[in-house]
């Protein structure tokens, strides 16, 4: 499997592939995850999960199986 | 439109766009909360004056994503833009923006301008937007999407004018422009769907296909035929919606692209990183935030005593002074002894609930909560429960009352159910009084290792104990509640802001507001009933108490104030209460409890200090030092059947064990009904919470006995 946005290091950008598909998906859409766009991992919370990602402008907080639904190119 | 006296209009927009902002400055304290009808989410509405005597009925709608609703809260936003009814229908939404965010924010925008809904944008955070090199073309914006734009800045109230002159002079345009035509999804569907619902819009018709099964203003036969031709045409609804979501995003980039420049790419996030990286840092973080916590528990437990104290005694002082003037009677001592009381004991929550909100609301408006929630999600998951439920329980270490009240922000519902059922687990101030007099009987006053006190150790584990149960009665609960779906946390963190004090002011009104007026009628209510089943009795021995007690003690020589005392506790005896609590000795036997004990226990169903007062009207005690004295009139209890004393460290224990478990408060029970807005819900916790309370007093009875 490709790599996903849970993979990320801190501080590491990628670019947004595409979906595992699940129910998530549209909520992911809707809030600004969208297919070309660039993500990058801000930081981790103390306990490793879960992460700040910087998307389309703003932080969003995700859970580490929430950030692995998104793949990355 | 013109014409009507009061035009309607809705504040729709994303989480954190500063929805509740622009409706304060709209509305002032001209606000009203009311109900939904079926479900929890709180309708907020409010009034707002226009130019030339015209007014409007304001709603705040909870924020949103997205016109596809997901929750409950987003269903009333679904409901309330899709209202097609001629009279209720609204006149026009204003779709506020973040300006900072505004691509993301149009989402919204655009959804609910295609339903064909009058609208106005209003841009908010322009300041901001300009501060991180944003420079928005408002007039370029509006040429593109012939809608009225405004630009404002709802912390100071910028433009707040400028949106009044447009609503008193709006008028509906004739034509109407889709932004995105979904007519390609399923041509045939969209066209019978709008004929067979006299629909003229074709998005309309395209959110009934999507959504008809949650609508309830649709018949069982409507809801068949939709569904037929769905089959009939083979329309795949997920797919479409992902597709309509990311076209949509592409229009919009297609027209803002021209109206926006943006020349410091991050500007805005250097302030709010620094900030972060200390406030999620490992250490940091955590230690800041029990801090936080520390001064909140603090300020509820310690500073609210005061104000707590003066109502008090003012109450108190208010029935002597009336007692004083009117005559005795069955309806001076309703006022003075039933709802005098029962008012009392609905203000001495106000303080407490001043001050946790006065905190919460300004870690909401700086946008620290979100922070706490990203620290503790991880840890709170555990326990089946949220990163927001944490605030919440430790202040029901002060009160239960404000603490279930705090609930309000953990926005999944099923989350927000356990959390409310544990809080009462959470040892609250208002346990103290009876712990005080129950650890002095039953544990002796020692040291160890010179420094701990053993009585003081016992109420810390109490504490402890409290927090104990009530996580581990998360767990248990969270196997028996069914969630829909799967729980998910993608919740924006937004920039660092400073409070606004007029915010955080409208909040505190609000939820006192809310507490005096809706909770408090329960527990008069409540209060009064207590009343009369302490002062009235099936037989006339309540009428002759005066009498037989003078006789029974006719050579004693007692004074005045014993011979009153010793009649107070001869009505209490033969009140219903006394009645009640000896039928339901058989019951309590077994967890050591004689019938003194039994109407306490309903006395004190009131609130949990009660209890110390009952038992002095019981021990017939004179008002003065009663604490002490009750302790050595308990202590010196006879048990008739043992010859022991009464109250055995096991009795005792079996006591504490149980007030430490048991929902003796009605006011949580009020609050627990008017925050879930169903009686199953806090009657279900009075069981559970009394069953479990029964239980672990027994077993502390048979083990110690």
């Amino acid at each position: 499997m490709g790599k996903t946005v849970a993979d990320l290091k801190v501080g590491e950008s990628g670019i947004i592939n595409g979906f595992q598909n699940s129910s998530l998906t549209l909520k992911l859409l809707e809030m600004g995850f969208l297919p070309g766009s660039k993500v990058k991992l801000n930081f981790k919370a103390p306990l490793g999960d879960p992460l700040s990602i910087r998307v389309s402008g703003y932080n969003v907080s995700i859970r580490l199986d929430e950030a692995a639904m998104i793949l990355l190119q | 439109m013109a014409n009507k006296k009061y035009i309607k209009i809705a504040l729709v927009g994303n989480p954190n766009s500063g929805k509740t902002s622009l409706f304060n400055q709209l509305t002032g304290l001209k606000q009203k909360i009311g109900n939904y009808p079926g479900i929890t989410v709180d309708k907020k509405t409010g009034v707002c004056s226009l130019k030339e005597g015209k007014k409007a009925n304001v709603i705040d709608l909870p924020g949103t994503y997205s016109i596809y609703p997901r929750s409950d809260d987003e269903r009333v936003v679904f409901e309330t833009v899709y209202d097609l009814n001629p009279i209720t229908k609204l006149d026009v939404v204003i779709a506020i923006v973040d300006g900072v965010n505004l691509k993301r924010n149009l989402l919204l925008f655009t959804q609910i301008h295609d339903m064909g809904i009058p609208i106005i944008l209003a841009i908010n955070m322009m300041d901001v937007a300009d501060r991180s090199g944003i420079k928005i073309n408002l007039n370029k914006i509006e040429k593109a999407i012939n809608v009225p734009v405004v630009g404002i800045n709802a912390r100071t109230g910028e433009g707040i004018d400028k949106i009044k002159e447009f609503l008193s002079t709006f008028a509906a345009k004739e034509e109407h422009k889709p932004f995105y035509d979904v007519k390609n999804f399923a041509p045939e569907l969209i066209a019978e769907i709008k004929k067979e619902f006299r629909l003229e819009n074709d998005y309309q018709a395209y959110l009934i296909i999507h959504q008809y099964k949650h609508v309830n203003r649709l018949s069982v036969a409507q809801k068949e035929l939709i569904e037929s031709l769905i089959e009939k045409y083979e329309f795949n609804i997920n797919s479409s919606q992902a597709k309509e979501t990311i076209d949509r995003y592409s229009i919009i980039n297609e027209f803002i692209d021209g109206a926006i420049k943006v020349k410091l790419d991050g500007h805005q996030f250097r302030f709010t990183d620094k900030i972060d990286s200390v406030l999620t840092h490992k250490i940091w973080g955590y230690l800041i935030f029990t801090v936080i916590l520390m001064a909140i528990f603090q300020s509820i437990f310690a500073w609210a005593e005061y104000p707590m104290d003066f109502i008090d005694i003012s109450i108190s002082n208010l029935s002597l002074a009336l007692k004083s003037k009117f005559p005795d009677g069955p309806f001076f001592s309703l006022i003075t002894d039933g709802i005098l009381p029962g008012i009392g004991g609905i203000l001495m929550f106000v303080p407490q609930i001043m001050l946790l909100f006065f905190f919460i609301a300004i870690l909401e408006e700086t946008g620290y909560m979100a922070r706490v929630v990203f620290l503790m999600d991880k840890l709170m998951r555990q326990f089946g429960l949220n990163g927001r439920s944490v605030v919440p329980l430790i202040s029901g270490m002060a009160c239960a009352i404000p603490a279930i009240m705090a609930t309000r922000s953990i926005d999944n519902w099923k989350d927000r159910l356990i959390t409310i059922f544990v809080i009462p687990l959470i040892s609250c101030s208002a346990r103290l009084p009876v712990f005080t007099i129950l650890i002095a009987m039953a544990v002796p006053e020692v040291r160890i290792l010179g420094i701990f006190n053993l009585q003081g150790l016992t109420l810390m584990a109490l504490y402890l104990l409290g927090f104990l149960v009530a996580i581990l009665s998360a767990l248990i609960i969270r196997q028996f509640v069914v969630r829909k779906g799967k729980s998910f946390l993608i919740m924006e963190l937004p920039l660092y802001k400073l409070p606004r004090l007029s915010n955080v002011f409208i909040t505190i009104y609000e939820k006192t507001r809310s507490f005096v007026w809706e909770a408090g009628r329960i527990i008069l209510a409540i209060s009064i009933v207590l009343w009369v089943l302490a002062s009235y009795g099936p037989s006339d021995k309540i009428k002759n108490a005066e009498k037989n007690v003078s006789e029974k003690y006719a050579g004693e020589n007692l004074s005045d104030k014993q011979l009153n005392a010793k009649i107070a506790s001869y009505k209490l005896e033969h009140s219903y209460a006394g009645v009640f609590g000896k039928a339901i000795e058989p019951a309590i036997k077994p967890i050591g409890f004689d019938w003194k004990i039994g109407i306490a226990l309903i006395t004190s169903f009131a609130a949990r200090e009660v209890f110390v007062g009952t038992m002095a009207t019981i021990y017939s005690i004179e008002q003065a030092d009663a604490e002490t004295t009750i302790r050595t009139k308990m202590q010196n209890e006879i048990n008739p059947e043992t010859g022991g004393p009464r109250y055995t460290t096991a009795v005792a224990f079996s006591l504490i064990i149980f007030y430490a478990f048991a929902m003796q408060c009605m006011s949580t029970l009020a609050i627990v009904l008017r925050e879930t807005k169903a009686w199953k819900w806090p009657l279900l916790q009075l069981l559970y919470l009394s069953a479990l309370a029964y239980v672990a007093s027994f077993i502390t009875y048979t083990i110690l006995k």
